[in-house]
């Protein structure tokens, strides 16, 4: 392949880029603005970071998406795990296909349709909408997309591995926490994060099955720009892409450290 | 004395018909769905033996082993170990371990915590099983990799430790699905000894799978050999190799040469047969086969002498013409095509440096054998 950059690369790369990030950038760049006026720049200022932190509506959101967050997506991961490995290990029970067609379904089914269909079940069983119901709802959510990672780490997973250990004396149970957990623990953590971030970032489920008193913030940030977009929601969002850069950041780091070990480690092996 | 072979053998319970069998299969058939891979399947081992079920791959060895360890119960019939019917323990109450092929090391243990993993089980205590795990580093000597885990290893050191780990517990019986496919051939070759003196020493009785025949005839005290889930012949690698039961055998076990034909006259043993085209082959091994009955002589190609004129006093004696020379250094292998167009295949070991009577391609050679150096074969 031609390694040079041409004219064409160049103009190609840099316009595909501008698309992506040149909104986030602007957006990073408002939320220090001096002006109260969004779009006009009115000089360096940190002063919507510090209201920020004094707006109790904002504060409370962030705090309920927090709590949504972490309890959906480890139910989630709970019921996710047990999904894929049903569908991995009982290859062949009456029922199966419509049992991965449902796990899998809410995958492709439009949001706004998964919220209206919980909205109506919600108000027929006579829930009252709050914590509980977005809570739930957001689990039903996540559950299949945690099942997709573990389901994809459980096919390559040797099962010559839980042979062995029972061969050497473990019962099925203690076989499933002494081994298969643990070597499916990385997929089961990434399964997790996928589930907190999609609660996290969810707003059309949320709308339809949350309640007064528990707003979450893309709630609480849409209604918000509805009366107009303040700098605040600008410095809300950069902490929010702030931690998710971060994370996504130390994440691969991390990756890519263990990646490098792990050569480094085989290497050696292979030497001696 | 005479023996087949060239090992005399002082163990050898299977001969003795008051020794106890510790393993037994009893008409055992494993079917999976409409497949069977097991049918109706007798085979007796005793303790202390080590014994290799020898196959090519999908002849139903491994499914053999696998009910052994309890991983698969079978259809029909039982297995008993030591007297006790295994049908129904499951495989954590087996007294017997595996090593499997893929080695199965738990990936994300330590060396030593993957060795002491089966003796947790059991509840031994803490002192215990370190100086277990020690002994056992020791034993395949991988003291120093203690503390690694087994994506730090070489292929030759998980191999030791899957061992170390299936060896641990002290089974009564170790299972050992192709234990040496894995390595490179120098390794292989290393590693069948280490074995043999690993069971020698510790007292085991050995099952092992294997579908290399080379394998199986080093360590094994006897083989098996295994085809469409039916024992052919079980027998001490020298019977198999020198007095195969069958046409399978012979051809599945090392070279064979083979000679269809029918038996012409003979008497206690001694018989000539008629191998068409004026080739009539006398030999001493026709054991009760009647006269007129079609039979396969085989010959290894080792016991064929290929010279370029007709050997003195010769009993068997077929002239043809030299089609291939395969020089190998420590052997040479000739194929002589006889004039009725069969490619004959004999060895010859280089014993000297130098030769009396060198042979090249299309020359005209004799291939001879002694009356006692082929067997008579009529299934």
């Amino acid at each position: 392949m031609n390694a040079t950059w041409s004219r064409f690369n160049i103009v190609s790369i840099v316009l595909g880029f501008a698309f992506l990030y040149l909104p986030i950038v602007l957006l990073v760049v408002f939320s220090f603005n001096e002006s109260k006026l969004v779009t006009v720049w009115g000089g360096f200022s940190t002063k919507w970071y510090v209201s920020l932190f004094h707006n109790q509506g904002l504060m409370d959101a962030t705090w309920v998406t927090a709590r949504v967050g972490v309890i959906s997506a480890t139910v989630a991961t709970v019921l996710g795990t047990l999904a894929a490995l049903t569908l991995t290990r009982y290859t062949r029970f009456r029922g199966r296909l419509l049992f991965s067609g449902m796990v899998f379904a809410p995958l492709v089914m439009p949001e706004v349709i998964t919220g209206l269909s919980l909205l109506l079940l919600f108000v027929a069983v006579g829930f009252d909408r709050g914590f509980l119901t977005v809570t739930l709802a957001h689990t039903t959510l996540t559950m299949c997309f945690v099942a997709v990672v573990v389901q994809s780490r459980l096919i390559t997973f040797d099962r010559s591995l839980e042979e062995a250990a029972m061969d050497l004396g473990a019962p099925p149970v203690r076989t499933f926490f002494q081994i298969t957990l643990p070597v499916i623990m990385p997929a089961i953590v990434s399964g997790w994060m996928l589930a907190f971030t999609l609660s996290l970032d969810d707003l059309v489920i949320a709308s339809f099955t949350s309640g007064p008193g528990a707003t979450t913030l893309p709630m609480k940030i849409y209604s918000q720009v509805r009366l107009g977009v303040t700098p605040e929601i600008n410095a809300a969002c950069t902490i929010l892409i702030a931690i998710v850069a971060v994370g996504v950041i130390i994440a691969s780091l991390a990756n890519k450290r263990r990646e490098v070990q792990r050569q480094r480690d085989e290497q050696a092996a292979q030497r001696g | 004395m005479k023996s087949l072979g060239s090992i005399r053998r002082d163990f050898a319970p299977w001969n003795d018909p008051n020794a106890k069998p510790y393993i037994q299969f009893d008409n055992v058939t494993k079917k999976f769905g409409d497949f069977t891979a097991v049918n109706n399947l007798s085979l007796t081992i005793f303790e202390r033996e080590f014994f290799a079920l020898l196959g090519a791959s999908g002849c139903g060895k491994s499914t053999l082993l696998r009910m052994l360890a309890g991983f698969e119960e079978p259809t029909a019939g039982r297995i008993l170990l030591d007297g006790q019917d295994l049908r129904g323990i499951p495989p954590y109450r087996r007294p017997v371990n595996m090593m499997f092929q893929s080695y199965a090391l738990f990936p994300h243990m330590t060396v030593e915590n993957n060795i002491a993993f089966g003796l947790k089980q059991e509840g031994m205590a803490k002192a215990d099983i370190d100086k277990r795990v020690a002994d056992m580093l020791k034993l395949v000597k991988l003291e120093q990799f203690a503390k690694r885990k087994p994506h730090q290893l070489s292929g030759g050191q998980r191999q030791r430790v899957a061992l170390a780990r299936s060896v641990a517990k002290r089974p009564k019986v170790l299972l050992l699905d192709e234990p040496l496919g894995a390595l490179d051939k120098k390794l292989r070759e290393e590693t069948q000894f280490e074995l043999m003196d690993l069971q020698q020493n510790l007292g085991l009785t050995f099952v092992v799978v294997t579908h290399d025949q080379e394998e199986a005839m080093t360590m094994a005290d006897r083989i098996a050999i295994i085809d469409k889930g039916e024992v052919m012949q079980v027998a001490t690698p020298a019977e198999v190799y020198e007095a195969p039961g069958s046409r399978f055998v012979a051809g599945f076990v090392g070279n064979v040469n083979m000679f269809d034909g029918k038996i012409a006259a003979g008497e206690a043993g001694s018989a000539s047969i008629d191998a068409g085209n004026g080739i009539t082959i006398r030999t001493e091994n026709a054991g009760r086969a009647a006269a007129g009955t079609s039979v396969t002589f085989a010959i290894r190609p080792e016991k064929i002498k290929v010279s370029s004129t007709k050997p003195a006093g010769a009993v068997n004696a077929i002239e043809g013409e030299v089609y291939d020379i395969a020089y190998l250094g420590d052997m040479t292998i000739y194929h002589v095509r006889l004039d009725d167009g069969q490619v004959v295949r004999a060895s010859t070991m280089n014993a000297a440096r130098i030769t009396e009577d060198p042979l090249t391609w299309n020359d005209r050679a004799w291939v001879s054998f002694r009356p006692d150096a082929g067997v008579v074969l009529t299934r």
